[in-house]
């Protein structure tokens, strides 16, 4: 095949590996028999299970997974409302600026984010704790949400809404059972995307948390400081089938939206003229 | 049955189900809707017609409430209906781009708006059906909107926007995207759902011919405004300006000054030019060899206004006339001119004698001495006007034209099914000479494009009652076509 000369493979492969071989080196040391993790001695699973049996970690995975659940299903709600006022509202004053500071998170350095809700937190006397670090990851997430979501929305036609609004729906109706339905495959992959955030923040985390709510990367980090244990190499590749499993489902999900979106929008709406 | 006429427009004591009154609609600096007042009535099937973009659309939503008048007010049933929610209004739209539901079947898509109404599952089912059954869509309740053809999601469009039975019914070009035969189908679908149900239906839509089909009265728009309002036929047959008679329908535009016609013989009289031209203009145009070269526009104005002759008075036999011109012309020379000063002969006259043996079987009446036209009932009335169009050409005679507009520069409208084509004279107050450019033939009729001696062109049409009918007429053709004197509507400029 043309194009395919050994220049461009070579790049190719290197540039795999670049990404990749870390965390393959990573999966591969977590089936490693031995303590020291760079010599091979076998394999086998066992820190796999030792893993489930510490309760330490068992218990930040916990923490972890009520975190993510709990900030993206918020950040999914707002970053969707979000979406929708931006879209619908048309022009109104500070528009721009609205739109500008949803958005703006996105690029925010995440040691800015995490500083300024410690601050937030200990000037309002919050404790901190898994509370804290929901709000701080909703917080964050929900600019992705709403990036996706009003992505999919702008080419939401707005004639749907106005025909259920014009059959006597409210406008919560219209949006329940109408808009809602339509971009529910947008909304999806932005829990995913909100859920994946989460689970694997460890900076804003690490600012917000308090005694008794340490999730997982924090407790990779902190005991990565003793020593690499292969009990964390299993953890990481854990996370790391879980984050997959979420960023493949959520770009499935829009992927098989958008072929959906367009064959039943040709369909439900023609060409006006 | 004595059936009263539907036209509760002319009924001073009937309300209005919409008024606009002084409506005006700006978006930002553009103004969509201009000072609008309108009244539609009940049951009505009210068409909004008008090239895109002056406003048809935003008149419809203006009335389904997704947009406010910036100015004046909508009173539904006398109520000012601005600021009342989409949602809470009696009327329902069917859009311009179906707006169906993508997710939701098409049994579901006719049900939304009932299930909103919180009635009771058993009443919305059958309710459902009956517009399935409205509509022909029974066999495809259970699919969704992708799942049907083109035609068919129009219906669902319309079966939903029907269900809740709306005191008002809006459709925006509901059949635009239809074919020919599906869109006149329809068309009369939708009378007859009109019929039985006696929803007031505004139909917007930009082809004429839907417009003429289906509503009991048109208005036509221009830039947010509206231009006339009234029956179809009124539309066609008496468009106030040259805008709507241009928009609706095929239309012979034919420019001109106009010029008021005496009333009677007597004035007929006064016509003070001295000696009248006696080549009549259209026979110049056929011979210009005979055509007197210095006859000027004062001396056709004179012979045009001495047309309406006492019958009593002597005129040239239209035979003997012909015998000269054709046959006696080399030995007696050129006819001399008029030296009783006998009026001009009519332009039925004209037309006669210029070709008298190829002409239509009519012209047999027509041959007689011009006397008899006093008798005819088609006799050629005083008054009106004749329009000057081109120079050296006959003027064109419009007796149902306004005398007040004298002088003016004025447009005849002339529909061309209304302007007869045939080889020889026609036997018309009105008859032009010209030449086939194009014709177009459209199995039922066919419009021929002919070019005039000034150049202009004007289109006749006629209807092929006979298999292969006027096939002697061809490109290129010298041809005549001919108008009465009301055929066309005078309009000014
Ligand atoms: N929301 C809007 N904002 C700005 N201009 C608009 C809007 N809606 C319609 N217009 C303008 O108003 C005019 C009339 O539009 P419309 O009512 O849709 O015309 P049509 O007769 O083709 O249905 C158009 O020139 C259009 O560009
Ligand atoms: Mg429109």
């Amino acid at each position: 095949m043309r194009g395919f000369s050994w220049f461009n493979v070579t790049s190719l492969t290197l540039g795999f590996a670049f990404l990749y071989l870390p965390m393959i080196l990573l999966v591969f040391y977590s089936f490693n028999e031995s303590r020291l993790v760079t010599v091979w001695a076998g394999f086998s699973t066992k820190w796999y299970g030792e893993l489930l049996r510490d309760a330490e970690f068992l218990d930040a995975a916990w923490v972890t997974l009520k975190v993510a659940v709990l900030s993206s299903t918020i950040a999914t709600v707002l970053g969707t409302m979000a979406a929708h006022v931006l879209i619908r509202a048309g022009r109104f004053p500070g528009r721009t600026l609205f739109s500008g500071m949803i958005y703006a998170p996105l690029v925010m350095p995440e040691v800015i984010t995490g500083l300024s809700l410690l601050l937030l937190f200990i000037g309002l006397n919050i404790d901190r704790g898994v509370f804290t670090v929901v709000l701080a990851h909703t917080t964050f997430s929900m600019c992705y949400v709403s990036v996706v979501v009003s992505s999919r929305l702008a080419t939401f036609d707005r004639a749907l809404e106005e025909a259920a609004l014009d059959l006597g729906a409210s406008p919560f109706q219209a949006f329940r059972l109408v808009t809602l339905p339509i971009i529910a495959p947008a909304v999806i992959s932005g829990w995913l995307l909100a859920f994946t955030l989460s689970l694997d923040d460890l900076v804003i985390a690490s600012f917000t948390t308090g005694p008794g709510a340490t999730t997982l990367p924090i407790k990779i980090f902190s005991a990565v400081r003793l020593g690499v244990s292969p009990q964390i190499n299993a953890l990481s590749t854990l996370m790391i089938a879980i984050v997959a499993v979420g960023v493949i489902t959520a770009s499935l999900i829009s992927k098989r939206g958008a072929i959906r979106q367009a064959r039943e929008e040709q369909a439900g709406l023609r060409a006006t003229g | 049955m004595a059936q009263t006429v539907f036209a509760p427009w002319e009924d001073p004591e009937e309300k209005p189900l919409i008024e606009f009154r002084n409506v005006t609609k700006r978006f930002g600096e553009f103004v969509a809707i201009d000072d609008l007042s309108l009244a539609i009535y009940s049951k009505e099937f009210f068409a909004l017609l008008g090239p895109s973009g002056c406003g048809k659309t935003t008149m419809m939503r203006m009335l389904a409430g997704f947009e406010d008048p910036s100015e004046g007010a909508i009173l539904l049933d006398g109520r000012d209906i601005s600021g009342v929610p989409p949602n809470r209004r009696a009327v329902n739209m069917m859009f311009q781009s179906y707006a169906l539901f993508p997710h939701l079947s098409v049994w579901d898509n006719i049900a939304f708006g009932l299930k909103r109404e919180g009635q009771p599952k058993d009443k919305i089912a059958a309710r459902v059906d009956e517009m399935l059954r409205l509509t022909r869509l029974n066999k495809f309740a259970t699919r969704k909107p992708h799942q049907i053809s083109g035609g068919q999601r129009q219906r669902v469009a319309l079966a939903r926007s029907l269900a809740k039975a709306p005191k008002l019914l809006l459709l925006d070009e509901p059949l635009g995207a239809l074919d020919r035969k599906l869109r006149e189908e329809t068309q009369f679908e939708l009378m007859d759902i009109q019929e039985k149900t006696g929803t007031t239906f505004v139909i917007v839509t930009h082809d004429q011919e839907e417009a003429m089909t289906v509503a009991s009265r048109v208005a036509v728009m221009d830039e947010g405004r509206i231009v006339q309002v009234a029956t179809p036929s009124v539309i066609y047959e008496a468009p106030i300006s040259v805008y709507v008679a241009d928009f609706i329908g095929d239309v012979n535009l034919v420019r001109g000054t106009a010029r008021a016609r005496p009333e009677t013989p007597s004035v007929a009289a006064e016509a003070v030019a001295g000696p009248t031209a006696p080549e009549p203009a259209a026979a110049a145009a056929v011979a210009p060899n005979l055509a007197a070269p210095e006859q000027t526009a004062s001396e056709r104005s004179a012979a045009e206004a001495a047309l309406p002759v006492d019958p009593r008075a002597p005129q040239p036999n239209a035979l003997g006339e012909w015998l000269h011109d054709k046959v006696l012309f080399p030995i007696l020379g050129r006819r001399k001119p008029q030296q009783k000063l006998l009026p001009a002969p009519s332009p039925q006259e004209r037309a006669t004698s210029d070709r008298p043996q190829t002409a239509p079987p009519r012209d047999a009446a027509q041959a007689k001495p011009a006397p008899a036209h006093a008798d005819d009932p088609d006799a050629l009335a005083g008054g009106g006007i004749v329009i000057d169009w081109a120079e050296g050409q006959p003027p064109v005679i419009a007796t149902n034209g306004d005398a007040a507009l004298d002088g003016k520069p004025v447009v005849l409208a002339l529909r061309p099914e209304k302007v007869s084509i045939g080889k020889a004279a026609l036997d018309m107050p009105n008859t032009l000479r010209g030449k086939v450019i194009d014709i177009a033939y459209l199995g039922n009729i066919s419009t021929y494009h002919v070019q005039l001696a000034d150049g202009s062109m004007i289109k006749a049409q006629t209807a092929n009652t006979r298999r292969l009918s006027r096939r002697d007429i061809t490109w290129e053709d010298e041809v005549w076509v001919g108008f009465s004197a009301t055929a066309g509507v005078v309009l000014e400029e």
